[in-house]
């Protein structure tokens, strides 16, 4: 199975995260990370959904998730071509002692200290699935007492966007004639 | 309803509701009132709809169901919330299964009190999420007609489905203006009707180079009505057809070119014929698993085409060397243009030999039963009888299990909408309330419930429904006194021992009293000499509803048959009984 970044527009309607939710579960397939937001257009939100999946299955999602009708469009992501960034929020065992080596893994990944206490630092860094994952194993032996971590948020790169208006209303139709 | 509406007066939310299904073409409407939707019948009361009071929800549903199977049109039900809109859950699960138009209007508790656990309350939406095509909450009553139109018109159009309006009783009962609107907003829902025409030419180069084409028929080219489009693909191109449980009557029964139904009880002719094909043209079907048996052994020599309304179907169970999405009547008709047009050109397919062989294995192994010892009546003769006399024009509507394979082989269908059945759910007590449905939207056409005595049990409430209302349904109990087809896998698969499945129904309940006590006509038939007096007799009435006791032998089983899970090359003809199968012909 490999992993699949699909960035999926939707009506922003309440209820919508409930139904994506409910035909990944129902059609047996796991969600390994969701992010929901708003995007330019505020009737419309973007969902970034990753999966781990074979190359049928997910044809198989997203030919279900395109049957609901809420959903707009559905992207599937090339990493290649794409960037993708996940926050992460963590709380590290930080003394006096050992305070100045946990600043400096932070300086050397770029991350930032957001808050301070005598026994531990709260430290923010965004990235790649691979830089959190070296961020974490570096902190580890400081001793980590709490992360929290968003869902993956990824767009293409280059200067097209996915989320082109496509919101024509269409004419109401007569009722059907009888048989 | 005042002309001042359409302006856009001031009206409540319950007048909005109800001028806004008139709006939407509604003519009849099944459904029981309860608090959170009461509002809603005060002004239903003076509409030209025709609301008909059911006695059980799932009987609205159900009806709603047959209403739209007869018809082509969307089937409404309506039901209050809590206990009245989850009793419609059955229903609305099984016209998501077998894709049919209907809209569910329910009450739900006013917008306050949603979340609260208050009296009579169910997360309807939630709950019907999975079953249903869309579904909407109202709590707003300007939404209500825009709402309406939106969930009509998904309902019928695409791959048909149900579609849930749950209105809030706040919403109903506020004021709002009235106004039918003139454009929807659905920016995510575009189905594709046309064919790609790049993938009508690569599935008429296959179709020409096959050697043993089948056109394998769907549920999809009823709902479509391409009934007669098929017929001239058939009939141009010589190619056999088979047509599913959901496809009976799509293709005349009568016809020669016809093998069958194919499947877990399919004809020979038809299993022989998917399975050894080399070409599937798949239309408006799904590749159900009652279809394919074991996937991996199903028809391991063709290529497929496979045309249907809803891309998510192609490639979903088999693979397809040829989708197409579309329309099944658009796909057709196209095919034949292509074909036709490669036909002036003297290219035709050469099928010669597929169709002699299959013509064999239909001689050699027809559809037939044996007759039960001591005069005992047969279930396949009182349907065999049934389908003579009542005659192709009738529709018939089966409930499940053995009755329903039976109906389904013996009755002969030569017409589309006339085989109304429960396929993809397979839910018992369907029979009665869809035959009512089916009544009330073609009230010309004789209408007969073909049910078992353990699915009758389930819905005939609705016999009140019928009698009351003037719906002159005609029933057809084929009472074996017990749960027939769970019955008939424990004399296959568990020893004969017949755990839970003795109903005691020739006993308790006597069908013709409780006839009776509905206000219809109740006979009982239990030898075969009185079978055709007995259908004749019920035929000549039509101001009640008729239900006939057929009180048949209750060992007959239901042959060809494919045990679940098995390749169909298992087939088995008759029990110990395989067909052989002389594929030097071939």
């Amino acid at each position: 199975m490999t992993k699949h970044t699909l960035s999926v527009l939707v009506e922003n309607k309440p209820g919508v995260l409930a139904r994506i939710a409910g035909l990944f579960s129902r059609r047996g397939f796991n969600i390994d990370s969701l992010a929901v937001g708003p995007t330019e257009s505020p009737d419309v939100s973007r969902m970034t959904i990753v999966v781990s999946v074979d190359e049928s299955p997910l044809e198989q999602v997203t030919k279900q998730l395109n049957k609901l009708v809420e959903v707009i469009k559905i992207v599937e992501l090339d990493p290649s071509a794409s960037i993708s960034r996940e926050l992460l929020l963590v709380k590290v065992r930080a003394d006096a002692e050992t305070r100045g080596q946990v600043i400096d893994a932070v300086q050397l990944f770029k991350a930032k200290v957001i808050d301070v206490a005598t026994d531990a630092l709260t430290i923010q860094v965004t990235g790649n699935v691979d830089k959190l994952t070296d961020f974490l194993r570096v902190l580890e032996p400081f001793g980590v007492r709490e992360i929290v971590q968003s869902g993956m948020v990824a767009i293409g790169r280059g200067s097209r966007s996915i989320s082109e208006r496509n919101l024509r209303p269409v004419a109401v139709p007569a009722p059907p004639p009888a048989v | 309803m005042s002309e001042q509406g359409e302006t856009g007066a001031q009206v409540t939310g319950a007048q909005s509701l109800i001028k806004s299904l008139e709006s939407a073409g509604v003519e009849n409407i099944f459904g029981i009132p309860g608090g959170a939707i009461l509002p809603a019948y005060d002004p239903l009361f003076d509409s030209k709809i025709r609301h008909i009071l059911v006695r059980h929800e799932q009987g609205a549903g159900h009806a709603a169901q047959g209403y739209a199977a007869a018809t082509g049109k969307v089937g409404v039900c309506m039901a209050t919330s809590g206990p009245g809109a989850t009793n419609l859950v059955t229903p609305i699960a099984d016209a998501h299964m077998d894709s049919l138009p209907m809209v569910a209007v329910t009450g739900q508790v006013g917008a306050a009190q949603i979340g609260t656990d208050a009296f009579q309350e169910a997360d309807i939406r939630g709950i019907t999420m999975p079953i249903t095509k869309h579904n909407f909450l109202v709590t707003d009553p300007a939404q209500i007609p825009q709402t309406v139109a939106e969930a009509f018109h998904i309902a019928s159009t695409g791959r048909p489905g149900p579609v849930l309006v749950d209105v809030a009783k706040s919403a109903l009962q506020a004021m709002t203006t009235f106004r039918w609107p003139t454009e929807l907003n659905l920016p995510g829902y575009r189905p594709v009707t046309r064919p790609h025409s790049k993938q009508i030419r690569e599935a008429s180069k296959l179709i020409l180079e096959a050697r043993r084409p089948v056109l394998y028929v769907g549920g999809g080219v009823i709902r479509s009505r391409a009934a007669k489009e098929l017929r001239v693909l058939a009939e141009s191109t010589g190619m056999p057809v088979v047509t599913t449980l959901m496809a009976r009557g799509a293709f005349p029964d009568s016809h020669v070119q016809h093998l069958g139904m194919p499947g877990m009880h399919g004809t020979v002719a038809a299993v022989a014929g998917l399975q050894k094909s080399d070409l599937i043209i798949s239309l408006g079907a799904r590749f159900d698993d009652r279809v394919t048996g074991n996937l991996d052994s199903f028809a391991p020599g063709a290529k497929v085409i496979h045309a249907d309304i809803d891309p998510a179907e192609i490639g979903k169970n088999r693979f397809a060397d040829v989708p197409i999405v579309g329309d099944a009547r658009e796909v057709i008709a196209d095919l034949i243009i292509a074909l036709n047009a490669e036909a002036e050109k003297g290219n035709r397919g050469d099928y010669e030999a597929w169709v002699a062989f299959l013509a064999g294995i239909k001689k050699q192994y027809p559809l037939a039963y044996d007759t039960p010892p001591n005069g005992a009546l047969s279930p396949q003769y009182v349907l065999e009888r049934l389908g003579h006399i009542a005659g192709p024009e009738a529709i018939y509507c089966a409930g499940v299990g053995q009755h329903q394979m039976w109906a389904a082989h013996f009755v002969g269908y030569e017409n589309p909408n006339t085989w109304i059945n429960s396929g993809g759910l397979g839910t018992m007590g369907f029979s009665v309330p869809a035959a009512m449905g089916a009544k009330v939207g073609m009230p010309d056409s004789t209408v007969w419930s073909i049910d078992g005595d353990g699915c009758f049990q389930m819905t005939n409430q609705e016999l009140a429904t019928c009698a009351i209302n003037d719906i002159p349904i005609k029933v057809a109990i084929i009472n074996n006194e017990s749960l027939g087809m769970v019955r008939q896998w424990q004399t296959l698969f568990y020893n004969e021992r017949y755990s839970n499945t003795d109903l005691h129904s020739k006993r308790i309940p006597d069908f013709v009293k409780l006839a009776d006590a509905y206000g219809c006509v109740g006979l009982a038939c239990e030898s075969p000499d009185e079978v055709d007096a007995t259908i004749e007799k019920a035929m000549s009435i039509n101001d009640q509803p008729v239900v006939v006791d057929f009180r048949v032998h209750r060992d007959a089983m239901v042959w060809p048959m494919v045990a679940a899970g098995t390749s169909n090359d298992e087939i088995k003809y008759a029990r110990d009984l395989a067909p052989q199968f002389d594929e030097d012909d071939l």
